[in-house]
């Protein structure tokens, strides 16, 4: 589904801020791959996903997502095959238009947007229908504007909108971080319940160790550009948050405090 | 000197119509304006420069025998490429946004000379067979300035509502609401800021063919400040009218009134310092203090009190 091949990636070359971001990531994904990805500040975790989605050129090496090649091509037009959910609450949905604006914006990713109404009756009815299971009453303030919603309700319908037109790869990129612990608990529940209920393939990086060890069927580390460990099938089953402090000596501190 | 103004005031029921005239036909130009700053965030400064090259264009026309409708869709041709000229330089060469309007702005300076040969350039309504005129402000009839622009903001208005109610207009307000998100969702931000910079700069440039037929000339310096109204009217419409215009559509329409109470503000001011040349330094004061009527309300009197 997902298929990395040598991704390097420098920033500030030549300058004495040069930073070796990616320094020879390979990932395949399988079908169906949900993938928690851990690592320290500046390991390259949300660089590999920014690269990825096409948020900057990639110096080397190829993407390849579904079986297209996508290297070459712009952030926009790698979004048809992408669902992103961001760190940052406000990053993922636009602030002064609606709740129904924005899903009907995420509906037509991947399309050629013409005179067409930009939202039709029969999807807001729709819309109506797969925002009343988050349980948050969003179904109920259909054109409030998305800036007036809490950071956790914006995630979620973040999260909504990334899967309302099945993408080929869901990226999440510390969607929970910057919500309060229990708020951050139901977006994730909700998360695995999406990615389960429609089978989809997906790459999440977190900070918690715990959360990275109960989601998913992959675990991989990252460290200094690289992908340091990868652990899947039984072994991730059976993985304690102790194996991995022990086996990998742990040093970040916002790892073991999340823990 | 008291009886001088009293005197003066006694005019300014008179100069109403041309004032209201005045504040509808510059009202198109801010709606364009209210596009680019609003809609997309962007100040665009090639206003200053697309006003005049509106005009330009459909005085030499017009001049040369067009018919005037000819001459004003010409116009809003040349107003749409001025707004592609900006939105190049922003995109596709990188440049920022503001300056990217005042380099094209500054060109156009060239360009508008080039267009009108000179200067200036006059045009008798006698002659020739104009939408619109200031000679005709008070004649009640269709070609009456204050009933035709009137006509043509409501359906420019209903055209722009229409527009941006569709799946290329949202995506423009999307581009202008978060880019990000935009180019997530599979929208080409680039596309839709030249788009919405070419849209708001034929507006624009429609309102300067209006002007200059309805003052009977086009000149240089017609489009100097165009900005500063635009934005006045924007901050005057939001602040009067926020409270019971939510509709897209009558967000727009604020605008235009908000046009036209700055005109009519300039007018009364006018009457107190009757010397054409403080206009402008007039003019800088009024969007000054609307600008900050708002920052003030927020700092000094929010519910919070004093911070």
């Amino acid at each position: 589904m997902l298929e990395l091949k040598g991704i390097h990636k420098t920033f500030n070359a030549g300058t004495i801020n040069e930073k070796t971001a990616l320094n020879g990531i390979n990932l395949k994904l399988e079908p169906g791959d949900f993938v928690t990805i851990i690592g320290g500040n500046g390991a390259g975790k949300s660089t590999m996903l920014n690269a990825i989605s096409g948020v900057f050129p990639v110096d080397e090496g190829s993407i390849v997502i579904g079986g297209n090649d996508v290297t070459g091509l712009p952030e926009y037009k790698r979004a048809q095959f992408l669902g992103r959910v961001f760190q940052d609450p406000m990053m993922g949905t636009a602030a002064n238009m609606g709740i129904e604006e924005n899903l009907a914006l995420a509906a037509r990713r991947g399309d050629r947007r013409t005179f067409r109404n930009g939202i039709t009756g029969k999807e807001r009815e729709l819309y109506r229908e797969k925002l009343a299971p988050l349980g948050l009453g969003l179904e109920n303030r259909m054109t409030t504007k998305v800036g007036l919603l809490s950071g956790g309700q914006r995630q979620a319908l973040t999260l909504l909108m990334a899967t309302i037109k099945r993408p080929n790869l869901l990226l999440l990129d510390e969607h929970t971080a910057a919500l309060d612990p229990k708020t951050a608990d139901k977006v994730l529940q909700l998360t695995d319940e999406i990615i389960r209920r429609d089978e989809l393939t997906a790459l999440m990086v977190t900070h918690n160790m715990r959360n990275a060890i109960a989601y998913g069927n992959r675990l991989i580390m990252m460290n200094e550009g690289r992908i340091v460990v990868d652990i899947r099938g039984e072994e991730k089953k059976n993985l304690q948050v102790s194996d991995l402090l022990k086996k990998f000596n742990i040093e970040n501190d916002r790892m073991l405090l999340s823990e | 000197m008291i009886s001088t103004i009293i005197g003066r005031f006694a005019t300014l029921p008179a100069a109403m119509p041309g004032a209201i005239s005045q504040g509808l036909i510059w009202g198109i130009m801010a709606i364009g304006v209210y596009l680019t700053y609003r809609i997309l965030d962007i100040a665009d400064l090639t206003v200053d420069g697309s006003f005049c090259t509106g005009g330009a264009v459909c005085i030499m026309l017009v001049l040369a025998g067009y018919n005037v409708w000819v001459s004003m869709l010409a116009a809003v041709i040349a107003g749409l490429l001025t707004g592609l000229v900006t939105g190049i330089f922003h995109t596709f060469m990188g440049i920022p946004a503001i300056l990217a309007g005042i380099l094209t702005q500054l060109s156009l300076y060239s360009i508008n000379l080039k267009i009108m040969g000179k200067s200036n350039q006059a045009i008798n309504v006698d002659k020739f067979d104009l939408l619109i005129s200031l000679r005709w402000v008070k004649d009640a009839a269709l070609h009456n300035p204050l009933a035709m622009v009137l006509i043509i903001t409501i359906v420019l208005i209903a055209l722009l509502y229409w527009f941006f109610g569709t799946e290329l207009g949202c995506a423009v307000r999307a581009t202008g609401s978060n880019p990000n998100m935009s180019r997530a969702q599979g929208i080409n931000t680039d596309f839709n800021k030249v788009l919405g910079l070419m849209i708001s700069n034929a507006l624009v440039a429609f309102s300067g063919a209006l002007l200059t037929q309805y003052q009977g000339f086009a000149d240089i310096s017609m489009g100097r400040g165009a900005i500063v109204i635009g934005l006045a009217a924007c901050i005057i419409g939001e602040a009067v009218f926020s409270r019971i215009f939510h509709n897209f559509a009558l967000r727009l329409l604020a605008v235009s009134l908000g046009s036209i109470i700055y005109y009519i503000v300039v007018q009364i001011a006018l009457a107190f310092i009757p010397d054409a040349n403080m206009l402008k330094l007039l003019s800088a004061l009024v969007v000054a203090v609307f600008l900050a009527v708002p920052y003030w309300k927020g700092k000094y009197f929010s519910k919070g009190g004093k911070k």
